[in-house]
């Protein structure tokens, strides 16, 4: 027997056709994993959790024992780790890269922030636990109402809403409250076109006509025309500022001041908070009610999707009509006022909007947050997210049209539109393209007011390298879409799917999954 | 500050890149009497991770958490053990620091995920099709009374009594600048439930009928009756479960007839979190799908033709009807239908059995001990694994007692129902897989010491 000496290959060969990447027989590609439903790999005899013996007894369930079946898999504990990994690897995050998304405010999610949430003093207490047992959690509520008040310059904050939009139901809710407290019945309430689409729907929702205020060219709300459309019939103007345009509404105080002169309130979309934490306070600005999404400013996680936390700011005049409950300090107790423990000074108050307290869980985040950063931090916060925005837009606005790149400088948004793209080529396009790219896209299509709008918000957590790289993507895709490169209406090519179909999905809706053949039966 | 990358060099580069000498020069569209010169007074600067944990860790000290003490509260909230692996797989950055899937060719592990979600939450509330979360039970709750009134144009809903109160306030604040007409009035102790009495209240005018199952007093019933009665008169039922877990034993609301089934998905993977973060469910008939409110996944394919799901029926949501959404709805509870759904998935049907029959047994041996303590009455025929006391004095006061003493007992129809004296001495006790035979002998000594 003769010992082989020359060992495996340590070098690639030449591959005569490079390009002839072959399919595999799993449909995997190394690390990119297919992965089946859990309805396809599962069973309803499989379990990954073990229980101890039940003790014998007689049921009490009288004639409700549910004896079919249910239709739920159960996978091993391996099996579930490694099915959630699998599909966690086929998500784009904030932990992979830059997630330039316009109004949501990507930003860095700090893992202190999970460990203090995650503390058995506040991960493990019941919403109804004695409040003698809870003074811990109660002055965690209390002390970040205190930072919120602070930070805004409002008089007092309602902390239960869940996420941004029931934020806006609350301060709709207060106004109305406090108009009808005063017998005035107003129908109205002004939207700026360039509004968030939760703005008009949740002031229909609060039976109010939604009427639209025009922009004017330079991006921002229209003075005059709002002026000209005040009256006894307006009950409110929603806000947002800084606008989605991307811009700071310079008149903010000349409209409150209308406003109010006109008995009607204004409203705040408090969305784009981070582009002027520590350096504006909305309360100085005349605005009655702000929702700050703590989980864009103060970082809390978007985990997919929510959950969301909205507390609400209030000027003096709205804060009668808080919704319960809330957090008061009484000496050195803290007190949760509730149906039960509610006063006469609290005869006013709109109702309960939730069960329980609100979102504990994002209280423990954002406060963390908060402290980290302190009163100096949260000021730098702003300075960088508003610097690293124009950075972007000066550094492409000779590729990619601003349509107000002349307003003066933009706040934590560059926005951009199609103009100039070669025929047939989109924002739908260039944003696919990012994909490709290793980016997350930007805002597409979003503020209405601008044609294949992109709305590009970095956030004061990117680096300037990674910006520097992300700003080399935008640039090279700007120029590929004008110089009509077929190639890029295919992207993306490199995801773990190529574009899909959205109009089927929605022409014959699957929103379950049906063992294939009761799906066929039904065909 | 250790979030912020920039450096002083970085931020001097790009002032020149822009153009300006000054970040304060950014801020010139700022009224200048707006602008703060400097940051704001009378609040602390930054700190260390080491004493942010520090602080935050002493205030969680201050509360006397569910494992550091016999514990029986449940009322919309309950506690369960959930595996390590479900927080692990949660805290993976690629589902927690991603967003709302809509660029779906980058966000297939969400969608797959709510796709998993929306079919395990249909079977288990035994529905056809269930949407991708709500906020929390409450609010489900009363996105299902509004869904009611679209579908039968008409403004009237009957409550039960059983339904929990805070999603009775809920309802009624809505229903304050709605116009809804809401029917209801507080529980009585009583074994049995109030359907014979919802029956009799549906009339021509009622859109739905709004009946918790188990309810609030932990009692159970066949829904059938009352969802025959109901849609014979035009009504839609709409039942609510806040404890998910009682559905691996008794039959499933969708099942009875319910139209819309929501619930309160906490009780499954989740976890207490003093009230918040939570999981609405929300399920209902196929007919109804289009009134539903909240985001929906969709299976579909790509250019490449491979499976894949997307977000879809958007043309209900606020970000394309703005005023003529079905709700204003935007963010969801993502990461808690995770949760659920990775519980779900590593529980199975065996699981989820097991795990409810064991809550049952376990609250049924307890309800016997408890009940045998003088001035104690059980009051339930029948329930799964929550019960109600009667007692011989007020529960609220025995609650604050027991709490000095380390026990937390229960909850008190008084904190529930302060406006309703007359069932003050009911205590509203839940038994799950967490409580031990020493925590019942611990209830019932301390009940024994302060009813004595």
């Amino acid at each position: 027997m003769t010992m082989l000496k020359e060992g495996r290959p340590t070098a690639p060969q030449a591959v005569t056709e490079a390009d002839a990447a072959p399919a595999t027989a799993t449909g995997n590609r190394a690390l990119m994993l297919e992965e089946a439903l859990i309805f396809e790999i599962g069973s309803t005899d499989t379990t990954g959790v073990d229980f101890a013996q039940a003790p014998k007894v007689e049921s009490r369930l009288g004639s409700l024992a549910r004896t079919e079946a249910i239709g739920l898999p159960g996978l091993s504990e391996q099996e579930t780790v490694r099915h959630y990994t699998r599909l966690s690897r086929q998500n784009y995050a904030i932990d992979l890269g830059l997630f330039p998304l316009g109004s949501c405010t990507m930003k860095h999610n700090p893992r202190l922030n999970e460990k203090v949430a995650r503390m058995p003093g506040f991960a493990d207490l019941h919403p109804l636990s004695p409040q003698s047992t809870v003074q811990g959690a109660l002055a965690v509520i209390h002390e970040l109402a205190e930072w919120l008040i602070k930070l805004t310059g409002m008089h007092s904050v309602a902390m239960s809403p869940k996420a941004g939009a029931h934020g806006e139901l609350c301060g709709l809710l207060a106004i109305r409250a406090a108009l009808e407290a005063r017998g005035d019945a107003r129908s109205v309430v002004l939207v700026p076109e360039s509004a968030h689409g939760t703005n008009p729907a949740t002031a229909a929702f609060c039976g109010y006509k939604v009427e639209d205020i025009p922009a004017t060219p330079d991006g921002r709300v229209d003075l005059e025309a709002l002026k000209a459309r005040l009256g006894p019939d307006v009950a409110a103007v929603m806000i947002t500022n800084p606008n989605t345009c991307g811009l700071f509404e310079c008149d903010m105080k000349t409209i409150s001041d209308a406003v109010h002169a006109a008995g009607a309130f204004v409203y705040c979309d408090g969305a784009n908070f981070n582009a002027i934490v520590g350096r504006v306070r909305p309360g100085d600005l005349g605005v009655d009610a702000m929702h700050i999404n703590l989980h864009k400013t103060f970082s809390t996680p978007h985990g997919g999707g929510g959950p969301g936390s909205g507390p609400v700011v209030l000027s003096q005049a709205l804060a009668p009509f808080a919704p319960l409950p809330f957090v008061e300090r009484r000496g050195d107790q803290f007190v949760l006022v509730e149906e039960e423990t509610a006063e006469d000074h609290h005869a006013q108050t709109f109702g309960r909007m939730v069960a329980f307290h609100g979102q504990m869980g994002m209280f423990t985040r954002a406060l963390a947050y908060i402290l980290s950063h302190g009163a100096d931090g949260l000021r730098q916060v702003a300075g960088d997210a508003v610097l690293n925005a124009n950075y972007v837009l000066r550094s492409l606005d000779d590729v990619l049209d601003a349509p107000f790149g002349k307003s003066g400088p933009c706040m934590h948004e560059a926005l951009f539109s199609d103009k100039g793209l070669a025929e047939g080529f989109t924002t739908l396009d260039i944003a696919k393209g990012l994909i490709d790219e290793g980016f997350h896209p930007m805002t597409m299509y979003f503020p209405l007011v601008v044609h294949g709008a992109m709305l590009v918000e970095p956030t004061e957590t990117e680096s300037k390298a990674a910006l520097d790289q992300f700003i080399m993507a935008l640039r090279s895709l700007a120029e590929r879409a004008k110089a009509g490169e077929v190639a890029l209406k295919g992207a993306p090519y490199y995801a773990p799917r190529r574009r899909l179909d959205e109009t089927l999905a929605a022409r014959k809706p699957v929103l379950t999954w049906t063992e294939p053949q009761v799906a066929q039966a039904a065909e | 500050m250790r979030y912020l990358p920039l450096t002083d060099a970085d931020r001097q580069d790009m002032l020149s890149v822009i153009g300006v000498s000054s970040v304060d020069d950014l801020f010139v569209d700022v009224p200048a009497e707006a602008r703060l010169s400097g940051k704001i007074a009378g609040l602390p600067d930054h700190a260390s991770e080491l004493a942010v944990e520090r602080h935050m860790a002493a205030l969680a000290r201050k509360n006397l958490s569910a494992g550091e003490a016999p514990f029986f509260l449940g009322a919309g909230a309950y506690r369960h053990h959930v595996p390590a692996s479900v927080d692990h797989l949660i805290q993976r950055g690629e589902f927690l620091t991603a967003y709302t899937p809509y660029q779906p060719e980058i966000a297939q592990g969400t969608l797959q995920v709510l796709f998993e979600f929306q079919t395990q939450v249909a079977r288990l509330l035994g529905c056809d099709v269930a949407n991708a979360s709500m906020y929390d039970g409450s609010t489900a709750c009363w996105e299902a009374i509004g869904m009611a009134r679209r579908i039968t144009k008409r403004g009237k809903a009957l409550l039960s009594s059983g339904l929990h109160p805070h999603y009775v306030s809920v309802a009624r604040t809505m229903a304050k600048f709605t116009g809804d007409a809401l029917v209801h009035e507080a529980p009585r102790l009583d074994a049995a439930t109030d359907i014979d009495a919802l029956i009799a209240g549906i009339d021509k005018d009622t859109s739905c009928v709004v009946i918790q199952y188990p309810d609030i007093l932990g009692r159970i019933a066949d829904l059938t009756p009352l969802a025959d009665a109901a849609h014979e008169a035009g009504a839609l039922l709409v039942a609510v479960v806040t404890e998910p877990v009682a559905l691996g034993a008794c039959r499933a609301p969708g099942h009875m007839g319910a139209d819309i089934v929501v619930g309160e998905g906490q009780s499954i993977g989740v976890g207490l979190q003093f009230g918040g973060p939570y999981l609405g469910l929300f399920a209902c008939k196929q007919k109804y799908v289009r009134q539903m409110p909240g985001r929906l996944c969709g299976e579909t394919v790509d250019a490449a033709g491979k499976r894949g799901f997307v977000l879809t029926l958007s043309t209900r949501e606020q970000h394309i009807r703005r005023e003529k959404a079905t709700s204003n709805i935007c963010t969801n509870s993502g990461l808690c239908a995770l949760a659920f759904s990775i519980h779900m998935t590593l529980l199975g049907e065996k699981g989820l059995r097991e795990l409810a029959s064991l809550n049952h047994a376990l609250a049924v041996q307890a309800a016997d001990r408890l009940a045998q303590v003088p001035g104690v009455k059980l009051l339930n025929d029948s329930f799964f694994n929550e019960f109600t006391l009667v007692l011989s004095k007020d529960a609220r006061e025995v609650v604050r007692n027991l709490a000095d003493k380390g026990v937390l007992a229960g909850v008190s129809l008084g904190r529930l129902f302060p406006d309703a004296p007359e069932i003050g001495q009911g205590l509203v006790v839940a038994v799950t897989e967490t409580v031990t035979v020493e925590d019942v002998e611990a209830l019932a000594a301390a009940l024994e010491e302060e009813l004595a």
